[in-house]
Parts: C-alpha cells; structure tokens; sequence
C-alpha cells in the first residue's frame, strides 16, 4: 500500500515515514507536505513498510534488511528521483538517491523510548522492569514494545542502526523548519507553517537546475 | 545504559551544551521542550510553576509521552535518566522535574562527562 500523488510529473519523489510511534504521529503532517510538494508540480509517494500502517503483514516477523529492501524497491517502482526520509526512515533510505533526511533519529534512541514507555507504564501497574533486561530478552525473543511486537532480528539491528553517512541526501534539522518537532508531541498533530517550510526547502531543491 | 558515541552522529554538539548550561538556561530548555511535547504556547509554558502539576494532571502525559519527554531531555540537555530516576515525585510537578534536571546536569559534570 502507498499514499501517491501521481501525475506522471519528472520530478518523483520517494517518502519514508517515521516508524512506530512517531508514524501516528507524523503522518498527517507527511501528507500535508505532500499536498504541498503536489502544487509546486512534484509527484510524491509513501509506501507503507512491510508489517505499518495498513500493511496487511505481521510486524513480529518483519527485518530492517527487509524494510531497506522494500525502500529500494519502491524507489525503482515508483521512479523515483529523489528520497525525503523522516525520523527512522533515514535508516531505510535508500543510499544512491539524492534528497533529504529530515531531522534523522537512531534506531537506538527509537528503541530507548519505546522501551521506556514500557517501563514507566510496567511500574505504574506495580510491576518493575528495567531497560537492560528487556532488552536482553527482546534480543533473544522479540519483544511487545508500548503495542509494536518487535522481533529479535529487528530489535537487534535497530540497536545499531545510524543513517547512512555515506548516502546522496543532506540532513534538514528542526532549527531549519522552526517550531518544534511534531513526534515530540503527545498528541498527533499539524503544523501549517512547518509543512511549508519543509515543502519548499525539498521544492526548491528538486525544481532548481 | 550509556549510548555509544560511535551510533550518535550529533555528539560533538552535546558535551558543549552541558558545560555551558546554567540554571535559568535549565529551566527555559526544559519548558521549550515542555512547550514541544504538549503542543501549547510557550507563554504558557512560561506561566508553569514549581507547583504545576504535570504527571497524573495532564491527560495527554501518557507513559509514551513521558518516554519521549525523557528521550528528548536526554538529548537536549546533554544528560543520561537511568531507570531508577523514573518515579512519580520526579514528574508530579513542573518544579520536580526541574530540580531533577538541574541535579542530573551537575551529577554529569563532576563525572566529568563520563557519560559521554
């Protein structure tokens, strides 16, 4: 499944969402920004990863190879010209397409905060966990992480998981948007003057010679 | 518990954050952040005092919420919340958490930023 905006335009661009938690919460921003992209005459596409979203596929089972793999093949299917990746889809995108990581996450500080939600909702039911031993046991099993069923592969390769340093796409920091990042947010939310902030840096940067 | 600095691609800036940070700088990168996880106005974000109540008085503080808070204070104010930091008198109050932050900072200090 994939969220287009698909005229047949030449300049195509890739886009891969934030993960876990942070996909809920930046999704309807992403799509604002693609609404926004659609009008400068740039036709984009969000895959959903193998196992999000509306993914027909178990998460448990999924791999990050395996997501880097779908990454690429969206890219070639699509044709895309460019990539914009969001959060921890940096560590997916795909290394030979030029483009953008916006304020790129690890996959470690994504496991750190899911693996604390669990802790702090564990202890307010009276039972103590730690975040060490979780991770030992999700590393050998696989683990439910604040409603994500992880598997052993994918925790373990998210642990060291960084984007690419080597890859075609320069990093957009939150200070280059203004306001703060939406996935901090508790609730789910939309930013107006964000959107088009990030929609012209990739607008620009697509449609300039 | 301490994040590797090879995983981090943005860890020079860190260390320089920490040694410069004083106490009033603390508090308004607390209640930015703050400002940024419940998506209300830094103004009043600003009018929060020692005595607001945060955990168990906003409902959108869930336990993902406080997950991101942390991470985010982790990284922002340059410091490590070990699990054992996590208990109710920290988050009650906007003044709890405050101090906590203030306490973490110079705790990382005198380790010489060994956590780093």
């Amino acid at each position: 499944m994939a969220l287009v905006f698909d005229r047949q335009r030449e300049h195509r661009l890739l886009v891969l969402p934030a993960l876990f938690h942070e996909a809920n919460k930046m999704r309807r921003h992403t799509v604002e920004v693609m609404r926004r992209l659609d009008l400068s005459g740039i036709d984009s596409f969000l895959p959903d990863f193998s196992g999000c979203n509306e993914s027909l596929q178990p998460l448990d089972t999924q791999t990050l190879e395996g997501w880097r793999a779908g990454a690429l093949a969206a890219a070639a299917y699509f044709g895309a010209s460019h990539v914009l990746a969001i959060r921890a889809g940096c560590l997916l995108a795909p290394s030979a397409l030029p483009g953008w990581r916006y304020a790129p996450t690890t996959g470690a500080k994504v496991l750190r905060s899911l693996l604390r939600a669990r802790m702090i909702a564990a202890r307010e039911a009276g039972v103590v966990e730690n975040i060490e031993d979780v991770s030992v046991i999700a590393r050998a099993e696989g683990v439910d992480l604040a409603g994500w069923p992880i598997g052993s592969a994918l925790f373990a390769a998210l642990e060291d998981a960084v984007a690419n340093a080597d890859s075609r796409q320069a990093a957009i920091d939150q200070d280059d948007i203004g306001g703060g990042g939406l996935w901090l947010r508790a609730e789910p939310g939309e930013d107006a003057e964000q959107a088009d902030m990030l929609a012209a840096l990739v607008a620009m940067g697509m449609l300039e010679p | 518990m301490t994040i590797e600095p090879a995983k981090e691609p943005v860890v020079a800036r860190e260390p320089a954050v920490q040694a410069e940070l004083g106490r009033s700088a603390v508090d308004s990168l607390l209640r930015a952040i703050l400002s940024d996880v419940l998506a209300l106005e830094a103004d009043l974000v600003a009018a929060f005092s020692g005595e607001t109540g945060l955990f168990g008085h906003l409902p959108e503080l869930d336990s993902m919420a406080v997950a991101s808070l942390f991470t985010e204070m982790e990284d922002r104010l340059g410091i490590i919340i070990e699990d054992d930091d996590v208990d109710g008198e920290m988050l009650e109050t906007y003044g709890g958490l405050l101090a906590f932050a203030q306490t973490k900072i110079i705790i990382g200090r005198t380790d010489g930023g060994a956590s780093n």
